[in-house]
């Protein structure tokens, strides 16, 4: 409100510099420009979309055969599950908490999926099965947080040991899948015209996206997630289930682990006990590249999936490049992290 | 005698001593010469010795992060830095002629600390000067620090044969562990340093109340500099240590999950997530109940890969107890018990 009040001091400043057609037009324009790119909603979210156009055409530009609509599809097909992942980390992180255990819980539904799988259990029955599993472990994490109080980040560290234990606990060592359901998922290819094809991985994730955009801006539920995020206190003396909300943003983050679990399996086609170390870290870097603010409150569904493509762009970048290792993605993931951070920290502070 | 008890009981050490006796009696149960320590060859050999040993990078790590927590901070990045640490001092010594030098090892262990504290400024420069909330601060230095010790070994497994630096982590002096001794080293001088100064104190009002404390006068932005590079000091140490035990610097296992160790450990002793009072006695005992419940696991046989489970059990019970949700509940509890016995609510 308060830009709306100062605008007409705005013009006094600018206005020798407009354009000789019509200023007051242009002054329009680079004024709401200035809006969008400062407003702590809209402002990160826009400069992630800048920034993953321009990664993307200087690659066009740099490497003979980046700019395909296939090394585009491809950035889906590589990290549906954690577009997956970062879909509940979003919900998570918009109430203002953290979910560090979804690595782990990644790494337990493959382990969960091969050894059920390798002892002749149908996938029909192991898939609900997982899904159900990890959205328990996501109540439990969630009840442990509102009705003791304790911090986020501590109780889903140790539902990460306990996952990761239990990992373990099945196996020492990768177990393959054979399955021929596993398998067929695997490979399958959606073809979509002129050469480019998705996997079914693609699709189920993008479902997931496309529910959780309905469940957040068009649900009561979806409503409580900001609202609490903005301020818990107001949300309580507003009436609204506060209680209920933020477990079951939890529930929805363990499911969401679990299926980018299975979408996981279908990827590699094993599970491993080590596999998926430091994906929490991607997941959040994605969230908060993507726009969501880290105390909660603001942020979108497609801002998260904005920010798994500016990860993957970056990992494909360093493919194309061939001579970078692949441990300058950690760098870099943790440079972009730092600088959305302070924008973030630089946006709030304005408006406050 | 009740009221000895009572006072025993609330003792903030009380607790997490009756842990520790508890995995004592349990391996001493399962394995009768758990308590015996021999020496052999003029070092001290036994399962407490070997606790001590292989707890000694934790319990430094946790004394760092004791300090940070208590400004209600976190340090998520303890482990990467143990990995740089270890990357920076094994290249050093592979680049120079002879590695069994000692001087050449001095050099790159002065060199691996000194850029610790860089690092362990910058987290400082996050969160005091750009205000980033600890767990975001210091999860960028723990994605793109093993990064940089990859970067640092070149991706490789660099294996060093110095016997002045392995002795860092296998050597003995006067019979005793030199691990053991540079453990004790850093918790008697963070303990000294901020208890017999107003400096613990200092930490302390900030965990409490940063704004409270900036207006009494507290300089929060230069304590809170000195207490993350003090941690990532800290993680430096213990990260050179790991290194020497095996020999070899390895940027993506070396001090992986320390940090989880590490908070347990300060969680464990009795200092609250949320700032403010902290214990380092309470973190030491800490970091010896994580290291025994690891030697436990082994002595009883349950395969030893389980023992994550045990922590995350671990982590939840001491939360768990810790929360006011818990304590409400047995304030009550013991009240209703005082009216049945006819005492009133005045007698608790």
């Amino acid at each position: 409100m308060t830009k709306l009040l100062d605008a007409p001091e705005r013009p006094a400043r600018t206005g020798g510099r407009g354009g000789p057609d019509n200023p007051a037009a242009r002054q329009g324009v680079v004024r709401s420009i200035r809006n969008l790119l400062t407003s702590p909603k809209y402002g990160p979210v826009t400069v992630t979309a800048v920034l993953f156009v321009a990664i993307f055409i200087i690659g066009g530009v740099r490497y003979r055969g980046f700019l395909s609509g296939q090394v585009f599809l491809n950035l889906f097909v590589d990290n549906a599950y954690l577009i997956v992942l970062a879909v509940g980390m979003t919900f998570v992180i918009l109430t203002g908490g953290i979910d560090l255990s979804v690595g782990a819980v990644v790494a337990l539904s493959g382990m969960i999926a091969a050894s059920l799988l390798q002892t002749g259990w149908s996938p029909a029955a192991v898939i609900p099965l997982i899904l159900v599993l990890t959205s328990v472990l996501g109540l439990l994490v969630g009840l442990m947080i509102h009705i003791f109080k304790v911090q986020p980040f501590i109780a889903t560290l140790a539902a990460m040991f306990l996952a990761r234990g239990l990992c373990y606990v099945i196996s020492q060592s990768s177990i393959s899948i054979t399955d021929a359901t596993f398998v067929q998922l695997a490979v399958a290819r959606i073809p979509l015209g002129g050469n480019m094809s998705i996997t079914p991985s693609v699709i189920i994730a993008v479902l997931a996206v496309a529910i959780a955009v309905w469940v957040l801006h068009a649900t009561r539920f979806g409503r409580t997630v900001y609202a609490i995020g903005g301020s818990e206190q107001s949300g309580l003396l507003m009436g609204l289930p506060v209680a209920r909300t933020k477990v079951l943003v939890y529930v929805i983050s363990g499911f969401c682990s679990g299926l980018a679990g299975v979408l996981f399996t279908f990827y590699t086609l094993s599970g491993y006990p080590l596999t998926a170390i430091g994906t929490e870290l991607d997941a959040i870097a994605a969230v908060v590249i993507g726009g969501t603010l880290l105390t909660g409150g603001y942020g979108f569904v497609l801002g998260s999936v904005l920010g798994v493509l500016v990860l993957g762009v970056i990992q494909t970048i360093i493919t194309f490049e061939g001579t970078l290792s692949s441990w300058w993605t950690k760098i870099f993931i943790g440079a972009l992290l730092l600088v959305f951070i302070i924008l973030q920290k630089v946006l709030t502070a304005r408006r406050r | 005698m009740s009221a000895l008890l009572a006072r025993l009981i609330a003792n903030r050490l009380f607790w997490p001593i009756v842990m520790l006796l508890v995995l004592f009696t349990i391996n001493l149960i399962a394995f009768p010469g758990f308590f015996t320590v021999t020496l052999r060859d003029g070092h001290l050999f036994g399962s407490l010795v070997d606790i001590l040993r292989n707890g000694a990078p934790t319990l430094i790590i946790a004394v760092g992060m004791t300090l940070v927590i208590a400004t209600r901070g976190i340090d998520l990045s303890v482990g990467a830095v143990a990995a740089i640490s270890g990357a920076v001092a094994c290249s050093i010594m592979l680049g120079s002629p002879e590695p069994g030098n000692p001087a050449t090892v001095a050099v790159a262990i002065t060199v691996a600390l000194l850029i610790s504290l860089v690092l362990g400024a910058w987290n400082g420069f996050l969160v005091a000067v750009l205000g980033i909330q600890p767990i975001i601060a210091t999860l960028i230095l723990m994605t793109a620090g093993r990064g940089m010790a990859m970067l640092i070994t070149e991706g490789q497994i660099l294996t060093v044969n110095s016997p002045p630096f392995k002795a860092l982590g296998s050597g003995f002096w006067f019979g005793v562990p030199i691990a053991v001794i540079i453990a004790a080293v850093v918790f008697a001088a963070a303990a000294l340093i901020t208890r017999r100064t107003a400096l613990g104190m200092f930490i302390e009002s900030v965990g409490i109340n940063p704004e409270a404390s900036r207006q009494a006068g507290v300089r929060a932005r230069g304590l809170l500099f000195v207490v993350y590079t003090f941690s990532a000091f800290c993680a430096a140490i213990a990260g050179l240590i790991l290194t020497a035990n095996t020999a070899a610097a390895d940027a993506n296992n070396t001090g992986l999950f320390i940090e989880l160790d590490a908070i347990l450990a300060v969680v464990i002793g009795g200092t609250s997530l949320a700032g403010g009072r902290y214990t380092l006695a309470g973190t030491l005992v800490g970091a010896l109940v994580i290291q025994t419940l690891v030697t436990t696991v082994y002595t009883v046989g349950i395969p030893p890969i389980a023992t994550m489970v045990f922590k995350a059990a671990v982590v939840t019970v001491v939360c768990l107890l810790q929360s006011p949700t818990t304590a409400e509940a047995l304030t009550g509890f013991r009240r209703r018990l005082s009216i049945r016995a006819g005492k009133g609510v005045a007698a608790s």
